[in-house]
């Protein structure tokens, strides 16, 4: 990247293909306008999401994660997102412990039909991932290590 | 290596008005592994088709990115395009640049970017794919509905007709449930029993039918097309193969008690027809009351009668186990057990505050006043007949904030029939609001009350006996004031709720019900009639509270689903699913305790280990039931178990592309 732009963010957002991932195309056909620094990835549910990949986003250097999929009670395959939930709860704490800002890393629940949520959203993580930086965490432990 | 063709499409201006799709194309050149980078106007037209299978075949090409609109829009489309090619269609991923990079970011340079990045990683992931194959499973026509109300009696009569076997389960001794207790039907008056009668004979008749009464379903296993149901019949301890249905046994057996199907207004035998139209017309001996099979006498009164030596006391419960492609669920509802939720209304201590399905029976030819309507505690005709609405629905304090749906308009009928049918009644209906959205049905409760209904708009508080009257205090929320309406006899409109046993069911048939228990459909707009589970679907009041007019037309359309998988002789099932590695799995079952549709199963396998030939416990995934969550994927302590389409080694290539 150039060194005269101004410093954007990566944000990776894990999407579940039901749920969020429709409502971020939503957002798209409604021509909703939001920041430019998240890249989704879609999966078919966020219980697809292994804690590891989180944590390998964070190593690589990834500034802000997030995993957003059907609200509780309406994963289209049922129980999917209540797993999702208490993985997550316990990989937050194990992130903080490793001293990643706990704002890095959100889980979110968004609808199909939720499209202003989507925007608005990704509008204040990228907010709250900008304010705090890039993510060096793991590059400083790498350069101690050596 | 592999030998990638990177497509980014312009559509139109949508896309290459918002970022440069040329130098998108450019930057997915030089990623490694792309062999073939190109833009077009239009990737999803004839020609874009054209230009991706001439670069496959030109440059070889063995998987293919395409930068465009959502997957949700054309990743079949394209998946289509590459079965007329040497690339499997699975060996395609689509970058998002339209939906979530075009249409949502103003500055071009940033949506240029993007777009790179989401091709990246598109193109890593795709490195990682690898060909997969639709699994073929063959289907079973023969159908079970389970449950045998006019829902399920509709549904078995549409799939026979359409030339295919039906099973027809009812738990009951007779099939016809709710309907053929009624009296007449709203909004046309018509006769129950006439209508719904000839149906059940229909059904009894029809060569494609097999009519199992007194029967539930023990156990479900399998996956569409094929479900392996056992079925547990009680025993009837009459032989139905040589009985004649001549009914003698029923005029002598001495033990008396009451009857569900009269809804405990008069009583029946213990060797009974709960009616005397039953399907199928011959009777059975309930073992609860019978008193040679309680134990408490000899008895013995009906086989000592039964000319044909029909009657078995030793008949035991039968297990029949059968293969079954398609599942209808039609168990309808239950009313509300108000007594203990209501003691302001008495809580079931006065005789004459009654039910809608109790005055129904009492309405009735057949029944046990023989149509008069005669209050329970002395025989009277009520004069003053108070009906309440609402009883335990719209009540969150009463457990269900969910409107009952019929009631509006059968208290109307209720309110119309008692006043055609007793000169100088007066009929007072308390009501929290009208509801009548149904052809005719606005016009059916005018009628009502131009027959003098009097509608007082208000909740009953309490009801109490005085002077000889019961008394319906409440309050008439329109004049802000409070009433006391005096009566002799009280209607409670009770609110329907789902089979007693409905969740046990659901466990069974690995499908959901809401928090009341009502069976959760596939989606509440689109897929009125399906459940999660393929090959299971829903009809009628099971679903949630309705009227027969819609309990019929969801009949007809769950039979139509039925057919329409029926008309294949073998379904498509999606390769995106789950696999095992049997070398890494260490059979902790972790991917079976999170599946939620008990696809993953533990086997026992031969394995060599350093101490030599051993067994142990592996994981298996059914491909039948895996709907490729990924759940389990997740779960996996040692990687062995991996969802196609989305392995962890796909994944974490894109994930490593984007924070290059
Ligand atoms: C007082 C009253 C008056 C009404 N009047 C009218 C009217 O005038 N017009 C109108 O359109 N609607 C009326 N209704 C509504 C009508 O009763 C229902 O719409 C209709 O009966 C629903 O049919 P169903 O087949 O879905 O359910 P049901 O009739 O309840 O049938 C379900 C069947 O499934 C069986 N079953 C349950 N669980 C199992 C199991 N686990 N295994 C096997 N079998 C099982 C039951 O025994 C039953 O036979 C009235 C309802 C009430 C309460």
């Amino acid at each position: 990247m150039p060194v005269n732009k101004k410093w954007m963010p990566k944000i990776l957002a894990f999407c579940c293909n039901w749920c969020t991932y429709t409502g971020a195309d939503l957002a798209g056909l409604n021509r909703m306008k939001y920041p430019a620094d998240v890249r989704v990835l879609r999966v078919p549910c966020s219980s697809r999401v292994n804690p590891q990949f989180v944590l390998r986003a964070f190593q690589k250097g990834c500034d802000g994660v997030m995993v957003c999929g059907c609200h509780p009670g309406d994963c289209h395959y049922t129980s999917g997102n209540y797993y999702t939930r208490r993985r997550f709860m316990v990989l937050k704490e194990m992130l903080e412990f490793n001293g990643i800002e706990p704002e890095r890393f959100q889980t979110r629940w968004i609808s199909g039909s939720e499209a202003a949520k989507f925007r608005d959203t990704v509008a204040e993580v990228s907010e709250l991932v900008t304010k705090l930086g890039p993510n060096t965490v793991f590059n400083e432990r790498r350069a101690e290590n050596v | 290596m592999s030998r990638t063709g990177v497509f980014v499409c312009h559509c139109g201006s949508n896309i290459a008005g918002a970022l440069d799709v040329e130098r998108v194309a450019a930057a997915a050149g030089k990623l490694p592994g792309v062999r073939y980078a190109a833009s077009y106007k239009y990737m999803c037209s004839e020609q874009g088709q054209q230009l991706v299978k001439d670069a496959i075949a030109e440059h070889e090409l063995d998987r293919i990115v395409i930068a465009s609109c959502s997957p949700r829009m054309h990743e079949n489309t394209f998946r289509k395009l590459l079965k007329d090619t040497p690339v499997n269609p699975y060996m395609l991923e689509i970058a998002n640049i339209r939906e979530q990079c075009a249409w949502v970011h103003a500055d071009r340079e940033q949506a240029t970017e993007k777009a790179v990045d989401l091709v990246r990683m598109a193109v890593a992931k795709v490195a990682k794919n690898k060909p997969l194959h639709s699994s073929f499973i063959p289907v079973h026509k023969k159908a079970l509905v389970i449950g045998a109300g006019i829902a399920g009696i509709q549904a078995a009569l549409d799939i026979a007709d359409a030339g295919y076997e039906v099973t027809l389960l009812e738990k009951e001794s007779s099939i016809g449930g709710h309907m053929v207790m009624l009296d007449k039907t709203f909004p046309t008056l018509d006769c129950s029993a006439c209508i719904s009668t000839p149906k059940m004979s229909e059904v009894a008749a029809h060569p494609n039918i097999t009519l199992m009464t007194g029967s539930t379903v023990e156990s479900v296993g399998g996956y569409v097309g094929n479900f392996d149901v056992a079925i547990r019949q009680k025993a009837r301890y009459v032989n139905h193969d040589i009985c004649t249905g001549c009914g003698l046994c029923e005029t002598k057996c001495p033990a008396k008690v009451t009857s569900e199907f009269n809804q405990a207004l008069c009583t029946r035998t213990a060797v009974f027809r709960p009616f005397p139209q039953a399907v199928p017309a011959k009777p059975v001996i309930d073992p609860e009351s019978c008193r040679k099979l309680i134990g408490k006498a000899k008895c013995g009164v009906c086989q000592a009668v039964c000319p044909l030596g029909a009657i078995d006391f030793e008949d035991k419960d039968k297990l029949i186990t059968d293969t079954y492609g398609a599942i209808v669920v039609a168990t309808g509802y239950e009313l509300v057990d108000w007594a203990p939720l209501y003691p302001e209304y008495g809580g079931g201590k006065y005789s004459d505050v009654i039910t809608g399905l109790q005055y129904e029976r009492l309405v009735n030819a057949s029944g046990p006043t023989e149509g008069k309507i005669l209050r329970p505690s002395d025989k009277s005709v009520p004069k003053d007949v108070v009906i309440v609405k609402c009883v335990g629905s719209r009540d969150k304090k009463k457990g269900r904030a969910y409107c009952s749906r019929a009631c509006c308009m059968y208290s109307a009928k209720h309110a119309h029939q008692i006043l055609e049918k007793i000169p100088g009644a007066r009929v007072t209906v308390f009501y929290m609001d009208v509801r009548t959205p149904g052809k005719n049905y606005e016009e059916f409760y005018d009628r009502a009350r131009e027959d003098g209904a009097r509608y007082v708009r208000g909740r009953v508080a309490k009801i109490f006996r005085e002077n000889g009257k019961l008394i319906c205090r409440g309050e008439d929320t329109l004049l802000g004031r409070g009433v006391e309406v005096p009566a002799d006899m009280v209607i409670l409109e009770t609110a329907m709720t789902p089979a007693q046993d409905i969740r046990e069911l659901c466990a069974k048939l690995t499908i959901s019900t809401d928090e009341y228990g009502w069976v959760q459909e596939a989606h509440p707009k689109l897929r009125p009639v399906e459940t999660q589970t393929a090959g299971v679907y829903l009809a009628g009041a099971c679903q949630g509270p309705k009227d027969i007019p819609d309990t019929v037309a969801q009949a007809g359309a769950a039979a139509a689903k039925v057919c329409i998988l029926f008309s294949k002789n073998e379904i498509e099932g999606s390769p995106m699913i789950s696999a095992v590695d049997e070398n890494k799995c260490c059979g902790c079952s972790a991917c079976v305790r999170v599946c939620p549709y008990r696809a993953v199963m533990l086997e026992e396998i031969d394995s060599r280990e350093l101490s030599g030939a051993v067994k142990r416990q592996v994981a298996r995934v059914n491909a039948g039931l895996c709907q490729g969550c990924g759940a389990c994927a997740a779960s996996c302590r040692t990687g062995a178990i991996d969802l196609l389409g989305f392995t962890n080694a796909q994944i974490l290539k894109e994930v490593d592309a984007l924070c290059l």
